[in-house]
C-alpha cells in the first residue's frame, strides 16, 4: 500500500471523505433555510456533485473501484436529469 | 515511482477539496441567488474535475481509470449545463438581483 508521508493512502481517503461530508453539512444549511425552491435546487446540485466524489472514495477504501465507478456514473446521470427536470418545471410554473 | 504518483494524486485531491470548500462558503455567504449560483457552478465543476482526476491517477493504468476519466468528462459537460438551465429559469421569472446599495 502506498503512503503519503506518514499517512497511509486509505487513511487519507477516509479523512477526505469526512471533510466532504462536513462540506455537505454546510450546504445543507442552504437546503433547509434557503429562500424559495430555486436556492434549494442549487444546493442540492452541489451536494449531488460531492456525493459522486464520496462514492469513488468509498470504492477506493473498499478496493472495489470497478463496481463503484458504475454507481457513480449512474448517480451523475440521475443528478443531471433531475436538476434539468426541476429547472424546466420552475421555468414554466414560475419561481416560488 | 509509485510514491510520486501518490503524491500527485494527493495534491490534485487536496486542490479539489479547497475548491469544494470555497464553493460551500460561497453558497452559505453570498447575498442573492445569482451570486450563489456563480460560486456553486464554477467551484463545483472544477473541484469535482480535480478530485476525480486524482482518483483516476491513483487507480493507475487500467480500464477502470478510463471509466473514471469518463465520469470527469461527463461532469465537465453536464454541470455547466445544469447551472445554465437553473439560471435561465430564474432569469425568465425575474428573480430580484442584489445591487450595491441594497442591504441583504
Amino acid at each position: 500500500m502506498d503512503h503519503l508521508g506518514d499517512l497511509s493512502m486509505i487513511d487519507f481517503f477516509i479523512w477526505t471523505s469526512m471533510a466532504i461530508l462536513f462540506l455537505v453539512l454546510l450546504c445543507m444549511y442552504r437546503v433547509f433555510r434557503g429562500p424559495g425552491a430555486i436556492n434549494r435546487i442549487v444546493a442540492i446540485n452541489v451536494v449531488g456533485t460531492k456525493t459522486i466524489a464520496v462514492i469513488l472514495f468509498i470504492g477506493l477504501i473498499f478496493e472495489k473501484i470497478d463496481f463503484f465507478t458504475d454507481i457513480a456514473l449512474v448517480y451523475a446521470l440521475i443528478n443531471f436529469i433531475g436538476v434539468l427536470a426541476f429547472s424546466k418545471y420552475f421555468e414554466k410554473r414560475g419561481v416560488v | 515511482m509509485d510514491t510520486a504518483v501518490s503524491y500527485a494524486a494527493g495534491i490534485l485531491i487536496i486542490l479539489g477539496m479547497i475548491l469544494f470548500l470555497l464553493g460551500a462558503i460561497g453558497i452559505l455567504r453570498f447575498p442573492d441567488f445569482f451570486t450563489r449560483m456563480h460560486a456553486a457552478g464554477k467551484c463545483d465543476t472544477l473541484g469535482a474535475l480535480l478530485v476525480v482526476t486524482g482518483i483516476a491517477l491513483y487507480n493507475g493504468f487500467a480500464l477502470g481509470s478510463l471509466k473514471i476519466i469518463f465520469i470527469a468528462v461527463f461532469i465537465f459537460l453536464t454541470s455547466p449545463t445544469a447551472t445554465h438551465s437553473i439560471a435561465r429559469a430564474a432569469m425568465k421569472n425575474k428573480l430580484p438581483v442584489w445591487t450595491r446599495d441594497k442591504k441583504r
